[in-house]
């Protein structure tokens, strides 16, 4: 086993290809499905209802799917109608928008918990509008909701391996190959495991860091 | 703080002012003015309307009837140059409302921001002043309230009393026209009202135009140039409070004071 684990770790540069491409893919999903979910949950607290009913649908539909379905019907069905888009745009918009509902979600959760009083005492101090959302209420949403947002990356994470179906080579990909070379599907996987973990327990660390922030900064 | 020290134009002026809530008439028909300067305090019973006066005058509560005034400015309603009038958009009503401070019975600082950022996030965000000037001033303002080593805390390490010390600071950063108490005290422990009420004391003496609605008959009897009592949404009586406590013209009044003898 040592030996065969010798043989996988001489790989490295594979699987540094992997891990570090999962990384980013992460990274960069993470940052823009936080980015769209502040929008969109813009969208689901809105006042028009029709809005409001229209995107809430769209999230409910995006949370009800295994992101696997999600990620062959923007592979295997959209060519069908003709749209053409490489496997990456592919992977990463399946794996952005998937994120977008769950994250959009989490912030109107958060909202509708922030006390009415916080933004009343933004209205009696001037603030009015986007001023008041930017100013006021943003800011002790993500608060609130931060620890929730970090499990939900953890989630992401581990769906981003489905991303190896359509051969995009993070992680999992990386280190099938490695296994399918040498056939050491024990080690191979054991070291993509551990790398795995890492990722996973950084963002772990990082939320309960934010929960010790929502303790003191959050609302009563 | 003698009547003839201000004459002129009245701060705040509210005219006829009513406001229900569904079937509930609230406010019927309030009128009350205050002058530079002065302390005005309104009494009366839990769920006379008091809350809902003061909420009216800086429209968080947009009044059904009446007209209210800041320095003679209509509030809530603006007039286009050929007269016509309609209602303020929210972005004017903001804009008057940093020219009201107020201060709420539950303090409601702003948990994500130091105690310092509390004070300058209106000065700064809204009112767009200098950031220097600003931070000077919250910094002094602190000092006044004897706060100055809680600057960088957040709110959820304060007490009751040093949270609504500072959310007067914060008020006061605005340099406002008009200070709005809503029961300042009410939800503090008993021990801890007496240094709130000094620091209203003290804002009051040094010439702060003021209206404190509160239960606290002391301060009242103390601090006001003028005393108001309202009862089901209706002004009963007002007086200075000289004679509010001494010689109340009302039996309502007489009846209510009674209870604090």
């Amino acid at each position: 086993m040592i030996a065969n684990l010798w043989t996988v770790l001489g790989e490295w540069p594979e699987l540094a290809t992997g891990f570090l491409n999962t990384l980013w893919i992460c990274a960069l999903s993470g940052v823009l499905s936080l980015i769209l979910a502040v929008s969109v949950s813009l969208l689901l607290v809105s006042g028009r209802s029709t809005v409001r009913r229209v995107t809430q649908a769209i999230v409910d539909v995006l949370r009800a799917i295994p992101f696997l379905m999600l990620l062959f019907i923007v592979y295997y069905c959209l060519p069908a109608v003709h749209v053409r888009l490489s496997r990456w745009t592919c992977g990463l918009s399946a794996l952005i928008f998937y994120n977008t509902a769950y994250f959009a979600e989490i912030l109107r959760g958060a909202w509708t918990h922030l006390p009415h009083e916080q933004q009343e005492a933004g209205r009696a101090f001037g603030h009015a509008g986007l001023g008041l959302y930017r100013r006021i209420i943003l800011p002790q949403i993500l608060i609130a909701a931060g620890p929730v947002l970090g499990n939900q990356m953890i989630t992401l994470v581990k769906n981003s391996a489905f991303l190896m179906v359509i051969t995009i080579p993070d992680l999992t990909f990386m280190a099938n190959q490695v296994q399918s070379i040498y056939f050491v599907p024990l080690e191979a996987m054991l070291v993509a495991v551990a790398l795995y973990w890492l990722i996973c327990s950084s963002i772990e660390w990082t939320v309960r860091r934010m929960d010790q922030i929502a303790l003191v900064r959050g609302h009563e | 703080m003698s009547e003839s020290s201000n004459p002129g134009r009245p701060v705040v002026e509210v005219r006829d002012l009513s406001k229900s809530f569904g079937l509930l008439r609230v406010l019927r028909g309030v009128n009350l003015s205050v002058s530079s300067g002065r302390t005005l305090c309104v009494l009366g019973p839990s769920g006379s309307g008091k809350s809902t006066l003061l909420r009216c005058i800086n429209f968080l509560e947009r009044p059904d009837e009446g007209a209210v005034f800041l320095r003679g400015e209509r509030v809530g309603v603006s007039r286009s140059t050929s007269g016509h009038e309609r209602p303020m958009t929210d972005r004017e009503l903001a804009r008057m409302r940093t020219r009201f401070g107020m201060v709420f019975q539950q303090f409601n600082l702003w948990p994500h921001l130091t105690v310092l950022g509390n004070l300058v996030e209106s000065p700064i965000y809204v009112q767009h002043r200098s950031r220097d000037e600003v931070m000077r001033e919250a910094e002094a303002l602190l000092e006044k309230i004897g706060l100055s080593d809680k600057r960088d805390a957040y709110p959820s390490r304060l007490s009751g009393g040093q949270k609504q010390r500072v959310a007067i600071a914060r008020a006061l950063a605005m340099k406002p026209e008009v200070l709005l108490f809503d029961e300042p005290t009410s939800s503090l422990d008993p021990e801890l009202v007496g240094e709130v009420l000094s620091v209203m004391r003290n804002l009051a003496r040094e010439g702060q135009t003021m209206i404190v609605v509160t239960h606290e008959m002391g301060f009242a009897r103390e601090a006001a140039d003028e005393v108001m009592f309202i009862d089901e949404g209706a002004v009963v009586e007002t007086a200075a409070p000289d004679r509010f406590f001494g010689n109340p013209a009302t039996p309502r009044v007489r009846q209510f004071l009674q209870r604090f003898a």
